[in-house]
């Protein structure tokens, strides 16, 4: 046969086109409930993060065990249960401004966790900042990115960047206070917390993500 | 033919030294910069690139005369591309953790030439097992450099290995400091020549003659 013809090559292409068409929507067909169900998983673990629990396997058992109740803040800032499907991602969330809040118990306290979103160098940074219950100081924090450069920008998912965070204080004067500053220039210590050096654009990321999510939780946190 | 002929050991072992794809045919360079700041991320992505090459070499010599001549490239691209998806969505259903670890690192093997150069240069005109050696061959050749790249700039550049510290508090307190440029990928291409020009040193055949 004449691999070399008009005809020959056309209908190879299109035959090859259709199998491959075909077989890799029947793969992502058939792999779609796990992933999903892998995605739900792991946003519950990284929630269950900013309360300093990990090693989860079972994150609806955790999710159990701490109480977390997935609440929506109203405009007058209290809290109300959320009937929705539990969110994977909470930027759409934020941006139609149903602003989540996840209200669990450790050890008998109150513990609140906002979601938080925003851009580092490469693409997005989201992150989880858990408050005590006097809203006012930070209890942990979680933060993921995307495709921050390794031993650069990603750093801000290590123990060594979120760490300092706890204890901080939240708002100042009525403004959002908590911020991350160039390494070595902390100034007001009850509020701000080192970069990374090398990773000063995904350090300001996180900065901007802190702020502008927080400052739309203000009536939330100011209500007593 | 025996499987592990003469000629079939050449073609699984001389890709890990004197026909390297990384420091001899200068191929996949792009890839060892991006993926090198750190030993695990470069493992990874050597295991997955082997595992792909070798895949992709299998699918093309089994097809390579059935291949129409001219649209060749094309038909090399979407058995790579393909594969690729295959094993990411595999692994995002399986293996969670390790897909987001690897992020955007296993589409960019698609772009990697050396899968591109073996399937033009050697599955075309041989056969499917000796195709395969040469995948396998080919991606662990790259794997290794990966490997030596990524040891040098993860301990000279964060003072640890797969994450952890081996540099002791100790000589930290002496007033020694990492290495920032270690994580920058023009270390990496530093790194990269350096083991070219020890090889090249070591073994006259890779070099010029001078005339």
């Amino acid at each position: 046969m004449n691999t070399n013809s008009n005809s020959y090559t056309v209908i190879y292409a299109a035959i090859m086109v259709i199998i491959v068409a075909f077989l890799l929507a029947f793969v992502s067909s058939s792999l779609k409930e796990t992933q999903n169900a892998n995605v739900k998983n792991d946003t519950k673990k990284q929630i269950l993060s900013a309360i300093n629990v990990t090693e989860v396997t079972d994150a609806d058992a955790e999710f159990a065990k701490y109480e977390v109740k997935d609440m929506l803040m109203q405009a007058d800032g209290t809290l109300a249960p959320y009937e929705g499907e539990f969110n994977t991602s909470f930027k759409g969330e934020i941006a139609e401004n149903r602003l989540h809040v996840f209200e669990c118990k450790v050890d008998g306290a109150t513990k609140y966790i906002i979601p938080i979103y925003g851009a580092g160098l490469w693409g997005p940074i989201w992150g989880y900042v858990a408050l005590n219950d006097n809203k006012d100081t930070v209890f942990g924090v979680y933060f993921n990115h995307s495709g921050e450069t390794p031993g650069l920008g990603a750093e801000i998912t290590t123990l060594k960047f979120q760490a300092p965070f706890v204890g901080k204080k939240v708002l100042e004067n009525g403004n959002v206070g908590l911020s991350v500053v160039k390494n070595g220039k902390v100034a007001k210590p009850d509020y701000e917390v080192d970069g990374i050096s090398g990773g000063t654009i995904t350090s300001q990321g996180v900065d901007a993500m802190i702020k502008d999510c927080l400052k739309l939780y203000t009536p939330f946190l100011t209500i007593k | 033919m025996s499987l592990f002929s003469k000629k079939n050991q050449e073609v699984l072992l001389t890709p890990l030294g004197l026909n390297n794809p990384v420091t001899v045919q200068v191929l996949g360079i792009c890839s060892a910069l991006a993926v090198t700041a750190q030993l695990e991320p470069a493992i990874v992505m050597g295991l997955s690139v082997t595992i792909i090459t070798a895949f992709a070499n299998l699918v093309i010599s089994l097809l390579r005369n059935t291949v129409p001549n001219r649209i060749r490239i094309i038909v090399q691209l979407v058995v790579v591309a393909t594969l690729v998806t295959i094993v990411s969505e595999v692994l995002k259903a399986f293996a969670y953790d390790v897909s987001v670890q690897l992020s955007v690192y296993i589409g960019l093997i698609i772009t990697n030439c050396i899968l591109m150069g073996r399937l033009e240069a050697f599955a075309m005109m041989n056969g499917p097992w000796e195709s395969f050696l040469d995948g396998i061959g080919n991606g662990l050749g790259y794997a290794k450099i990966l490997i030596i790249v990524a040891f040098f700039r993860e301990l000279f550049g964060s003072g640890a290995l797969f994450g952890f510290k081996v540099i002791p508090d100790a000589v930290y307190e002496m007033g020694y400091l990492n290495n920032g440029l270690m994580l920058m990928p023009p270390m990496a291409l530093i790194i990269c020549a350096c083991v070219i020009w020890y090889q090249r040193a070591k073994h006259k055949e890779l070099q010029e003659s001078s005339n």
